[in-house]
């Protein structure tokens, strides 16, 4: 996976309601490990499920406002830019995602390679 | 030489300042002798109203501690009240015995005045004046219990706001039309009765009591227009007198108030008196700044070399110490002839200004909703600076407007003259502020409290002692260093703990609500803390928040690197049996888990289980009758124990059979921070129990109850707490041990650090080994709350009822 797959589409992935707020869930896809993030204000975010320092699991972390706090050593994304706050630097890969009428979650991925 | 003796009758607020000015002078002067009929030393009075609403407590106000007064070689009888005064003998009478003096201070203060209707002596009805007072109060405050308050002053309005946040139904009952009527005009008491209105205070101006009715205790109040308001409570806040019995039946020139000099001496030369039973001049004094400058006065008349100043009148401001009301006013705002006003009002802001001029001086100043500006004010008015017809048009809008610089804090103290008022309570200037910081090197508001007694008294300048310190020190002034939870509040865990329990709130958006977080839903630091202390004070009630949870209490397994999981189940007291072991074996080879360890709490740790395997190893365990362990929580984690007197052949109790109980008492509650446990069958301690949160070592005579031990990044031997003769009382001792650390611990705070705090094993001794009713008492409510806490949370999850979500990966259907 280099990030410029060729071909991308938006999949429906699932109701808002199966996602807690403040909440997270997971789902692979071609062997990629994304987190998707329901936030207080129910806007949902998806980001490779992978923390830049170690690899923690984020979508294990405690979600606050727009961010997410990994489980394994306390680093802060948010999840809009993908970006790690406060004095921490990385960067994890961040996918399209909306909620659409009738409050289906949609993810925009990479067509199946 | 033998020293003259200073006999001292009252120990409120302008007696303690008094001393530590006269001890400042010179510490050797005199001998001196304390009464107080108040079983305690100096207090910050102000401050009783924050403790009423549960903003502070008691310790946090007192402001001459025994300490103070041992080190200082002060006689102290606290307690004891002064019958009589005897001057041709120059002696006094207290109720154990009778004291020379050679200069008497009388300083008695003054008494609340109670309304002398019929019922006023019945059980409920109280004044609000002292410790005891507010104690009262605060017990009655239970919910849905009523209070009516008789006085919408300053004193009855801020009973009033406290016993509201404490959940009472509240009445205030009022003679005048409006509120504060001394300190406001029609329109900012207008302002804030609707303000307390909206606070759920019911407010009933021109109202004339007529009789308070119960039988033995309050019932209700009655007034002369026939209505009738049921209470449980009646606090009358009506005013003041000064007490002036002792003086006046020693035959000393009194008024309303006993009559002093400039100097503060009365009719008798040796006889000196200060405070609120003090009248000069024809005037009686209820606010602190005046009775600070008495106190300063009366200092350098007893020291011969330092007397070369005199009390003189001076004009007062006010400040309401309501949380979230801003009130201020200073100097006098009647209408009259040649004088003019100039009002300014924002009624979406719930802003109101009014100045009052005469002639081209300011004379008076009404602020509510804003009150930034009412030092400045204040400065006009004290100064009698004349305003010129340009300034005057821009007045109203204060000095940030006046001096053309930015809204901004520090630009408005850089503005402010020298001589500009910025602590009311203690008459400190911005000179004599900024004088100390570069004298004395100062950097923090602490500093500057404890060099001039600025924002020392009602605390209401700090923010501007703040400012004071940023515009002087620039980069070098370190913002308050307060132990704020996170960076989404202010405050700390213990103003946070009692908030949450005097306002109570029951859920982290009421909390972030009513304590002004700054951030929508708060971060991964206080989430946790907040849950925890919801669950803590209101078992049964709160609603756990998992999604304020750590992912190891949220999915009830330990996350390890790689994201996987590890499985403790709980062995009580670290014993198994051949069908748990069996168990274990099969799941472990079901499920494919790679690693089984034991872990230093004497039980089976099965490493590396995905987390779509939990619920499943889960259902296997528990078949076999295992539960949760908590290895992951901020709970109870292990008993750890040695076989006792069951084999050992040492062993002098049954120290498995003990720690057993024990782990079956407090299995699944939630704690500060984990807690272990162990119980040792004899001294040499094979359970290591001296190294544990709590720890039991048995000997023949009994039980040894051991606390606050360590044994992780620090290293600590617990401290022997007592010796106990029965297993009952043993586990009576241990569950209240963990119970008032439930109740008072920080969150992520170990029982040792704890302990620490709130002043070491001593201090726990007091609350629990010596207090028996509270120990009692901290017994019960543990055990009410594990009703609610002993359900396996495992097998809640194996059953695929409870958070299912957690478990189960999206499907992708393409």
């Amino acid at each position: 996976m280099d990030g410029m797959a060729p071909f991308e589409r938006w999949f429906d992935i699932c109701e808002l309601s199966d996602i807690p707020v403040r909440g997270s869930r997971r789902l692979e896809k071609d062997g990629m490990k994304i987190a998707i993030f329901r936030t207080s204000d129910d806007r949902v975010f998806a980001v490779e499920n992978r923390c830049a320092h170690k690899g923690g699991p984020l979508s294990e972390g405690i979600v606050h406002d727009c961010a997410v706090t990994c489980p394994l050593h306390n680093w802060v994304y948010d999840l809009s830019t993908g970006k790690a706050q406060g004095g921490d630097e990385g960067q994890i890969r961040t996918f399209p995602a909306e909620v659409r009428d009738g409050g289906r979650v949609h993810l925009r991925l990479a067509m199946a390679s | 030489m033998s020293r003259e003796k200073l006999v001292i009758i009252g120990a409120g607020m302008a007696a303690g300042r008094f001393l530590e000015h006269l001890l400042d002078a010179n510490p050797d002067a005199y001998d001196i002798t304390l009464f107080n009929a108040e079983p305690r030393g100096t207090y910050n009075r102000i401050m009783l109203s924050p403790v009423l609403s549960g903003e502070k407590s008691y310790e946090e106000i007192v402001t001459h501690t025994d300490d103070w007064y041992a080190e200082q070689g002060i006689t102290c009888r606290f307690g004891e009240r002064i019958i009589s005064v005897d001057r041709a003998n120059k002696t006094v009478l207290g109720e154990k015995g009778i004291v020379a003096y050679d200069k008497l201070v009388i300083a008695t203060g003054s008494s609340p005045f109670i309304i002398p209707m019929p019922g006023h002596d019945l059980s409920g009805v109280l004044a609000y004046r002292d410790l005891e007072d507010t104690n009262g109060m605060i017990d009655a405050c239970q919910p849905g219990a009523k209070a009516v308050v008789i006085g919408g002053g300053l004193l009855g309005l801020e009973a009033a706001a406290g016993l509201r946040l404490r959940g009472m139904d509240v009445t205030v009952l009022h003679l005048m039309p409006t509120l504060m009527e001394r300190q406001l005009d029609p329109s900012a008491g207008y302002l804030l009765e609707k303000e307390l209105a909206d606070r759920g205070i019911e407010i009933r101006t021109g109202a004339n009591s007529k009789e308070i009715y119960g039988d033995g205790k309050v019932e209700g109040i009655r007034l002369e227009d026939g209505t009738d308001i049921p209470a449980n409570l009646i606090v009358m806040a009506v005013g003041i007198r000064p007490s002036i019995a002792i003086a006046k039946e020693a035959g000393l020139d009194v008024g309303r108030g006993i009559l002093v000099d400039c100097k503060m001496k009365t009719s008798d030369p040796s006889i000196y008196s200060v405070g609120e039973c003090v009248e000069f001049e024809g005037n009686c004094y209820g606010l602190v700044a005046p009775l600070f400058d008495q106190a300063k006065v009366l200092a350098n008349a007893l020291i011969a070399e330092a007397d070369d100043t005199d009390f003189v009148h001076s004009e007062t401001a006010t400040k309401l110490k309501v949380t979230g009301v801003d009130l201020f006013s200073a100097g006098d705002f009647a209408d009259g002839e040649g004088r003019d006003e100039i009002v300014f009002r924002d009624p979406a802001r719930g802003i109101y200004k009014r100045l009052v001029l005469e002639g081209d001086k300011l004379v008076g100043a009404v602020l509510y909703g804003e009150t930034a500006d009412g030092a400045w004010f204040f400065d006009k008015i004290k100064k009698g600076e004349e305003i010129g017809a340009e300034d005057r048009a821009t007045l109203i809008f204060g000095q940030s407007y006046a001096g053309g610089s930015p809204l901004d804090p520090m630009a408005a103290v850089a503005a402010l003259p020298d001589e500009a008022e910025i602590c009311g309570c203690n008459g400190i200037s911005k000179g004599q502020i900024t004088q100390a910081i570069d004298e004395k090197g100062l950097s923090d508001v602490e500093g500057v409290r404890a060099c001039t007694k600025a924002s020392g008294s009602c605390g209401t300048c700090t923010g501007l002692v703040e400012s004071l310190l940023a515009w002087k020190l620039g980069d070098a002034f370190a913002a308050p260093a307060k132990n704020a939870v996170c960076g989404c509040t202010e405050l700390g865990h213990d103003e946070v703990r009692r908030l949450i329990v005097s306002q109570r709130l029951k859920s982290v958006p009421a909390v972030m609500q009513e304590l002004s977080w700054k951030t929508s839903c708060g971060c991964a630091k206080c989430r946790p803390a907040l849950n925890y202390y919801l669950l803590a004070s209101w078992p049964g009630e709160y609603v756990d928040d998992n999604q304020s949870r750590f992912i190891n209490e949220r999915v009830h397994a330990n996350i390890q690197k790689d994201g996987t999981y590890s499985v403790v189940p709980r062995a009580w007291g670290g014993v198994t049996t051949a069908a748990e072991l069996r168990a274990v074996a099969d799941v472990v080879d079901k499920y494919d888990i790679p690693m089984v360890k034991y872990t230093g709490g004497q039980r089976i740790d099965m490493l590396g289980v995905k987390k779509e395997d939990l619920p499943g190893v889960w259902a296997d365990l528990n078949e076999a009758g295992m539960v949760s362990g908590h290895a992951y929580g901020k709970s109870l984690r292990t008993v750890k124990t040695c076989v006792g007197s069951e084999w050992c052949r040492v062993g002098t109790q049954d120290s498995t059979g003990l720690g057993i109980k024990l782990e079956k008492l407090m299995w699944g509650s939630w704690t500060p921070h984990k807690v272990k446990l162990a119980v040792s069958g004899c001294p040499r301690n094979c359970a290591e129990a001296t190294c544990k949160d709590i720890g039991v070592v048995c000997v023949d005579s009994g039980y040894q109850i051991h606390i606050a031990g360590a044994a992780g990044m620090e290293v600590r031997a617990t401290d022997h707490l007592t010796t106990v003769t029965t297993e009952e009382e043993a586990i009576e001792m241990c569950a209240a041990v963990l119970q008032a650390y439930r109740e008072q611990g920080f969150y992520l705070e170990r029982i040792y650090k704890w302990t620490a705090r709130i002043g070491g094993a001593e201090k726990v001794h007091e609350l629990i080994v010596d207090d028996v009713e509270n120990r009692k008492a901290l017994f019960e409510r543990f055990k009410y709350a594990q009703q609610f806490s002993q359900d396996d949370p495992w097998a809640e999850r194996a059953s695929g009822k409870v958070d299912a979500h957690e478990f189960k990966t999206l499907e992708l259907v393409e």
